[in-house]
Parts: C-alpha cells; sequence; structure tokens
C-alpha cells in the first residue's frame, strides 16, 4: 500500500463523487423502508457537515435529520453563564474559558459584553493556557470556566492535575462538563419523540470508546452508528442505518475505525475518574434538569472549586429559556428550529 | 469547539510531554499528556484543544479509502 498523506486524510474522505456514490446507494436502499428515518445526530459536529456540505439536499425525503444537544455551547443555561459573569465581577479574579463560550448570553449579557465593562475575562484556545496566566499573575484568583462534552474533560483533568503538580494554587475551576447517555435518555424518555436511529459523536467516543452508546442500542432498540466528521464518513454512516433498518436490525457500529476503538483512550478516562465524580443534577437548555448528566470535582479538590469557595457569591436562580422557547421539543424531533416563533426576536443566540 | 482536525507529528519533546504537528501547514506545539503508548515522527494524530487525544489507524484510514475508490470505479465504469 502506498504512504498515506496527511492531505489524502482531508480530502479522501470528502470527495464529492465518493458522497454522490454513498447517495444513489443510500435512495435506493431507502425506498425499501417501511416507515421513514429520523436520525438523530447528537453533536455539532455533525450538523455543521451536513449544512456545509448540502447533504440534506442528496438524501429522500424518508430520512430526516433531528439536531441533537450536543453542543457544549448551545446546552448551557443562562444561570451557569451568569455564575460565570458574578466570578468575573470579583476583583482580582481572572475568568479565563474557551473562545466559543464568550459571546453566549447569560441572563444580564455575554462575558464578552461582561469583558467590554472592564471585567478581566480571557478567551483561550487550549486549557493549559490558564497554567501560564496564573504562574504570571500569582496576585490574582484565575477561574478556568469548564465546559464541553466527554471530549473535552480530560483536558480539565490534565489542568488540574498539572496545578497540584507544580503547586500553581491561584488556579480553580468552575466545571461544566456534561454526559452524552443521560441527554439521550432524556430525550428518548418522552414518549412522543420521533428519533427512531442515532449518529453517535465520535470524538466523545474517541475518549470513552464506541461502548457507551451500548445502552442506548439496548434500551431503545435503535441503531447507533459513531461516525466521522467528514461528509463521506457521515453518508456511509447514514447508509449503514438504512440498511439496519431495512434489514429489521438495530446494533452499534463504529464507522469512524481508524479514530475510535471499542474501549476508547483508557489513559483519558482514568484522569477523569480521578478527579471527578458525577453531579446529581444539572440543568441544561431546553431539557431541563437531568440527573447525573454532569460532573464535579471530587472531594479532594474541593479546594480548587470556585463554586464552593465563592458558593455565596454566585447567583442561583434558575434562569427559564424564554416562555415560548422551543428547544425541547426540537431536541425531541417534535419541531423544527423555523418553527420557534421567538427565533431572532425574543431569542437571539449569537454564538459566533 | 467539538471538531479536532488530523495532524502529523513532526517533532518530540519528550522533556515537556508534548510534540510538535503539522495541521496541513500550520505548525504547533500539543500536549501529549493523554497518551500512554509514545508517539513517533510520521504519526498521525487527532487534535483537541491543545491536546493529542489519539493515534489515527493510518491502515484503517487507507483501507476506507480504497475502498471509496473502487465504489467510484464501479459507478464510473457503469456510467460509460
Ligand atoms: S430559537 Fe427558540 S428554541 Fe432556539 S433557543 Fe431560541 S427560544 Fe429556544
Amino acid at each position: 500500500m502506498p504512504e498515506l498523506q496527511l492531505k489524502q486524510l482531508y480530502d479522501g474522505f470528502r470527495d464529492p463523487r465518493t458522497v454522490a456514490e454513498l447517495a444513489s446507494q443510500i435512495k435506493q436502499l431507502a425506498a425499501k423502508l417501511e416507515e421513514p428515518v429520523n436520525v438523530m445526530e447528537v453533536c455539532g459536529g455533525h450538523t455543521h457537515t451536513i449544512m456545509k456540505y448540502g447533504l440534506l439536499q442528496l438524501l429522500p425525503d424518508n430520512i430526516e435529520f433531528i439536531h441533537g444537544p450536543g453542543c457544549p455551547v448551545c446546552i448551557m443555561p443562562k444561570e451557569r453563564i451568569d455564575q460565570a459573569a458574578a466570578l468575573a465581577q470579583i476583583p482580582d479574579v481572572i475568568l479565563v474559558t474557551l473562545g466559543d463560550m464568550i459571546r453566549v448570553p447569560g441572563s444580564e449579557g455575554s462575558l464578552a459584553q461582561f469583558r467590554a465593562k472592564g471585567c478581566d475575562i480571557r478567551p483561550i484556545y487550549m486549557p493549559l493556557d490558564a497554567l501560564k496566566i496564573a504562574q504570571e499573575n500569582p496576585d490574582k484568583t484565575v477561574v478556568y470556566f469548564a465546559i464541553g462534552f466527554e471530549t473535552s474533560t480530560p483536558m480539565t483533568a490534565v489542568l488540574l492535575e498539572q496545578a497540584e503538580k507544580l503547586g500553581i494554587n491561584n488556579l480553580l475551576f468552575h466545571i461544566n462538563h456534561v454526559l452524552v447517555p443521560p441527554a439521550i435518555d432524556a430525550v428518548m424518555a418522552d414518549p412522543e419523540t420521533r428519533v427512531n436511529a442515532f449518529i453517535g459523536p465520535s470524538h466523545v467516543s474517541v475518549i470513552t470508546g464506541s461502548q457507551i452508546y451500548q445502552p442506548t442500542v439496548d434500551n431503545y432498540h435503535t441503531p447507533v452508528v459513531v461516525s466521522g466528521f467528514e461528509p463521506v464518513d457521515v453518508m456511509q454512516s447514514i447508509l449503514s442505518i438504512v440498511k439496519q433498518k431495512v434489514e429489521g436490525r438495530c446494533e452499534l457500529e463504529n464507522q469512524y475505525e481508524r479514530a475510535v476503538s471499542y474501549k476508547g483512550n483508557e489513559a483519558a478516562q482514568q484522569k477523569v475518574n480521578q478527579y471527578f465524580t458525577v453531579r446529581p443534577s444539572f440543568r441544561w437548555r431546553g431539557l431541563g434538569p437531568i440527573p447525573n448528566s454532569a460532573l464535579m470535582l471530587k472531594p479532594e479538590y474541593r479546594h480548587r472549586d470556585a463554586e464552593l469557595k465563592y458558593g455565596e457569591r454566585l447567583p442561583v436562580k434558575e434562569i427559564d429559556d424564554h416562555k415560548a422557547c422551543q428547544c425541547g421539543d426540537i431536541l425531541r424531533g417534535k419541531a423544527k428550529p423555523q418553527d420557534c416563533k421567538v427565533f431572532g426576536r425574543g431569542c437571539t443566540p449569537k454564538p459566533r | 469547539m467539538c471538531l479536532s482536525i488530523p495532524s502529523q507529528v513532526v517533532e518530540l519533546h519528550p522533556e515537556t510531554q508534548s510534540v510538535t504537528v503539522d495541521t496541513l501547514g500550520v505548525k504547533r506545539t500539543v500536549s501529549c499528556h493523554l497518551m500512554e503508548e509514545p508517539l513517533a515522527v510520521g504519526d498521525y494524530v487527532l487534535i483537541h484543544i491543545g491536546f493529542v487525544m489519539n493515534k489515527i489507524d493510518a491502515d484503517s484510514a487507507a483501507e476506507s479509502l480504497a475502498l471509496y475508490k473502487e465504489i467510484v470505479e464501479k459507478m464510473e465504469a457503469a456510467d460509460a
């Protein structure tokens, strides 16, 4: 086999002819479907691929996509952003967070707006940058506002591990790490949900392994295909789902074998288990409180927990979504985003 | 933020548990604190927020690409 070039890892999985051929195979097979397939792509990354490459237009009408709750920025309830803003207003606190987070509105404005008002809020691209900021500002307290699914939690664990190792004591954490399987359960718990197949977020599985979706398959009798993010990956995964449906199977499949194994990155899982434990409940934008759906620091690391240290100063009032918000119905496939009456009026989310 | 990107390892820095990777011409240094198995120059890896998440299995990728090539060739033969 000739040696693989990096470029092929991009172009090979974006090849329009392959996409077209997979589309025609899907079309042929989908003609045999007895009922429509409503595929939830849990992760925002897949949503992005489907939009960017116009995959929807290539698919027959009896295959529909439902965008799931898999974007850590979109599911953040306003009160957590309000807490971040409250932290940033404490004198001598530097609030650090991943870039995407700072434009999302809380009830009093986004972190970008608080920064414009003079709060020291610093967007970073990699969590380890927070170490340097803490080292360079020994007389301040640096709070890392940690967000992300299973994909991003191990990186926070390493940051904490390094801070402990190097004795950097002025680095604290506000943890908002959430878990995919409980969110899937919340979607499926609604008896009216129309979702009957899943494309599994692959980068979650790079860490956790494809194994975390086995209960989804077993409990809801739906196919789950863990898929890569390129258009060819997504089309191949849809073909697998349609095949399963036509043959009356529901199984866990891994389309993204080049990067995902059944067991995942065990070193990373171990680090997560060392520092984190399951939080009894977390409120999701659109879905409301979901039991055991997020993580928090273990008691041994409470000295690093900004939520505890500044507890009295953090607003705990739950801020509901707009009364007419339809996020919950959209996430269950009962409504489409364009059905929402407040979109662009009462609600103007600006993730970018 | 959840997209992680394929890159190639071009330099190793064991003293700092990091490597330099090349992402289609852009070079940067990322941490390998999440990697138990050692990395080598030339390895393909996925990067996410400054960390190597895993190694990409080049054989498996090549196998998929070969399969796609076959699919397309069949299609073109049928169209001709
Ligand atoms: S557009 Fe509608 S459904 Fe979406 S977040 Fe805004 S209010 Fe909720």
